[in-house]
């Protein structure tokens, strides 16, 4: 069972989600294509880890499948991810 | 002779390829660039145990064939065979991180389907292990239709496994005849549908996954706390500063160790050889400027030391990410934080590394304040002014005041470099950038070999440097000072009279306003070459006049600078340094890096400029204030 779709910006912390939608046009074609070598792409497990900044959001950092990712703040805009219900279960591990 | 065989270590960014390269071929290994770029070549020689050493070379990481930087271009055309001064590859070692196998089995898959010969080292099975993954290789082995070895690379494990599999796949490659041939070029494989690719990577990995069970999660750990909003920042600023101290505390014993060594040098040529012209060139030229310069080697390890560290233990990108908003805001992004990083010990492997950013307005504007990074080459001209002008006491906490001044030129370094990256993203170089993406991996121990190869290769660039750049500029420098010299009766100095004194005098009406003398305006000069070149000079000058002079000469550098200039002239000269683009390695690589002439003359025109104000306003402050 899932929730609404979120910006995985707004994402709370350690919770598990699976990515709905990005936004390609949102970024670069380049940028696109390293996301996918990623492996973020429709469907994978995401988990949001840790936001860099202060007052302005900067970096954000994600456990994607065994992988942790960091991106800019705009990438993390341009991805919209599903939760999952909340079962208590963290991802696989760092 | 035909080339021995050549095997091509590949595999994505943070694999372990290195580490297995390091621990393959340990010593024997070149580094050298490619032809016509300025990508990091390492070929070493691997023994088989057979008679066979092939040729191995250590590729840069990349994702995909789908090249996005200046070195991933560099990895897929010497895969496919197109990078001139290359040979095709005949065998390819493919490296996976066991712990990530789902991810790095895209690009495996992709690299298989070359047709090549391949093998998979499936390194670092230790971590995956740490994180609960218990592994198949033979499983895995069936299902790529490649040899599987299990490697953990950085404690030397399944080498032998690893070297016995090479020498079993070379004879295939060379089955037609006893000379090794020429691997032909493989063709480029057919475009796959990258979804298909990911799926097709887990579905094997998960196959290869025998069982999963909850690990020790360090890697989450520490970054729950170095990645914090506030404590990271922090933990930081706190590791810069102790790297800075270090550099200064830790070098004081090693460096009078050299200074001694240099000194019975001199004494002996003084004993065996009669006085004259070289005698003289020995020890006022070579002993007093390369040994001046060499002198700070230590600080330079150290440096350098903390770097490879850093980037061994998986730290660096967490300060990339830790960055990236603060770089944001100058029209950069946190990926440009390693090669300026790098940049702290040297501008030029710093402007190389630029070639992984892939934006090229991004990568133009780190270049362009590359040399604003305070080098290891600025080290001996601070340590030189800061040990004869700032006093040797300690402030509260421990602080020593040397090293907090040092640790201040550095931040007006980092100050600089982010308020010309505003002014050129706002002008010469507007448009794009922002872009951040990068996998962020694993805590490791680093191994103290891996780091002690990485020290070793940068020792030996930099007394190569002295060796060569900073000896003949020092010879040179000595004859200009020399000769012509001043008649017995005259009152002029004989730095004055020479040579080089005429063309200081020169220099010197356009360098006054800011505080700088005539030795000032002499040493400048030849540190175009080098910025530590100025230290020799000064050396050098002060050798040849105090010549005569017992009392004076028994006087080191530092204590004659003292003597001679003045608190605000000091900091002036400090000043320059931190931002004067003294160094022609700098300039050459930036000539390269951007294709032209165009760029380099911009940074050299803008870079003195700001010297010069930078310069100008701290000896008009400093003398305004009395000190």
């Amino acid at each position: 069972m899932t929730t609404d779709a979120v910006r995985l910006d707004r994402l709370a912390p350690n919770r598990p989600a699976h990515v709905e939608r990005i936004d390609w046009t949102g970024m670069s074609a380049a940028d696109g294509a390293r996301l996918r070598e990623l492996g973020l792409d429709e469907g994978a497990s995401i988990e949001l880890l840790h936001r860099a900044g202060w007052l302005k959001p900067g970096a954000h950092a994600c456990r994607v499948g065994r992988m942790i990712v960091a991106m800019s703040a705009a990438h993390a805009a341009a991805i919209s991810v599903r939760m999952e219900q909340p079962s208590g279960e963290a991802a696989g591990p760092a | 002779m035909a080339p021995a065989p050549l095997i091509a270590l590949i595999g994505n960014p943070n694999a372990g390829k290195s580490a297995l390269f390091n621990a393959l071929t340990g010593a024997r290994q070149k580094v050298g660039n490619y032809p016509g770029v300025t990508v990091e070549r390492k070929l070493g020689h691997l023994p088989l145990g057979d008679g066979r050493t092939p040729d191995i070379v250590d590729l840069p990481g990349t994702y995909s064939l789908d090249a996005k930087s200046p070195d991933e271009q560099v990895t897929r055309d010497v895969l496919l065979g197109r990078q001139p001064g290359e040979r095709t590859p005949d065998l390819l070692v493919i490296v996976l991180d066991a712990a990530n196998l789902d991810n790095h089995l895209r690009f495996a898959l992709e690299l298989i389907a070359l047709g090549r010969p391949c093998i998979v080292a499936l390194n670092m099975i230790d971590l995956a292990s740490r994180d609960g993954l218990e592994l198949d290789p033979a499983r895995l082995a069936a299902d790529l239709g490649v040899p599987v070895i299990a490697t953990v690379a950085v404690r030397r494990r399944g080498l032998d496994d690893l070297r016995a599999a090479i020498a079993a796949a070379l004879p295939a490659v060379d089955a037609d005849g006893p000379a090794p041939r020429p691997a032909p070029p493989p063709a480029p494989p057919p475009a796959r549908d990258s979804g298909a690719l990911r799926r097709e990577a887990a579905r094997i990995a998960a196959r290869a996954i025998v069982a999963e069970t909850p690990g020790r999660r360090l890697t989450a750990r520490i970054d729950r706390i170095v990645l914090h909003p506030l404590l990271g920042p922090l933990i930081l600023l706190g590791l810069l500063f102790i790297i800075f101290q270090a550099v200064f505390s830790w070098s004081e014993a090693p460096i009078a160790m050299i200074e001694e060594a240099f000194a019975a040098l001199e004494r002996l040529i003084d004993a065996t050889l009669p006085p004259g012209f070289l005698t003289n060139l020995l020890t006022q030229g070579v002993i007093a400027g390369v040994g001046s310069v060499v002198v700070f080697l230590p600080q330079i390890l150290i440096l350098f030391f903390f770097i490879l560290m850093l980037e061994a233990t998986g730290y660096m990108t967490r300060a990339a990410f830790l960055m990236d908003g603060l770089m944001a805001r100058a029209g950069l992004s946190g990926r440009a934080f390693i090669p300026l990083l790098s940049s702290f010990a040297c501008a030029v492997p710093g402007i190389m590394a630029t070639r992984t950013i892939a934006d090229p307005k991004d990568r133009l504007t780190t270049i362009l304040i590359a040399p604003l990074m305070t080098c290891s080459a600025r080290l001996p001209v601070y340590t030189l002014i800061i040990g004869a002008f700032i006093p040797n006491r300690t402030l509260a906490g421990g602080v020593g005041l040397q090293g907090l001044v040092l640790f201040s030129l550095y931040v007006a370094g980092i100050i600089g470099a982010v308020v010309v990256a505003v002014l050129l993203r706002m002008g010469v170089v507007k448009g794009g950038g922002g872009s951040f993406l990068m996998e962020l991996p694993k805590y490791q121990m680093p191994l103290l070999r891996d780091v002690a190869i990485g020290l070793w290769q940068r020792a030996a660039i930099f007394l190569k440097r002295a060796g060569t750049i900073i000896f003949y500029t020092t010879v040179l420098l000595w004859l200009l000072l020399s000769f012509p010299k001043p008649p017995e009766s005259s009152a002029v100095s004989p730095v004055d009279y020479s040579a080089a004194g005429r063309i200081a005098g020169v220099l010197e009406p356009v360098l006054r306003p800011i505080g700088f003398n005539h030795e000032i305006s002499l040493a400048l000069i030849p540190a175009m070459a080098a910025r530590e070149v100025a230290v020799s000079a000064l050396a050098t000058a002060n050798a040849i006049e105090t010549s005569d002079d017992e009392d004076a000469t028994a006087h080191n550098l530092a204590q004659r600078l003292r003597g001679r200039w003045s608190l605000p002239t000091a900091l002036a000269f400090l000043a320059w340094f931190v931002f004067a683009p003294q160094c022609i390695s700098t300039i050459a690589i930036t000539r390269r890096e951007t294709n032209g002439w165009r760029w380099p003359l911009f940074m050299v025109g803008y870079l003195f400029v700001l010297a010069y104000l930078a310069a100008g306003i701290v000896f008009w402050t400093a003398t305004a204030a009395g000190l």
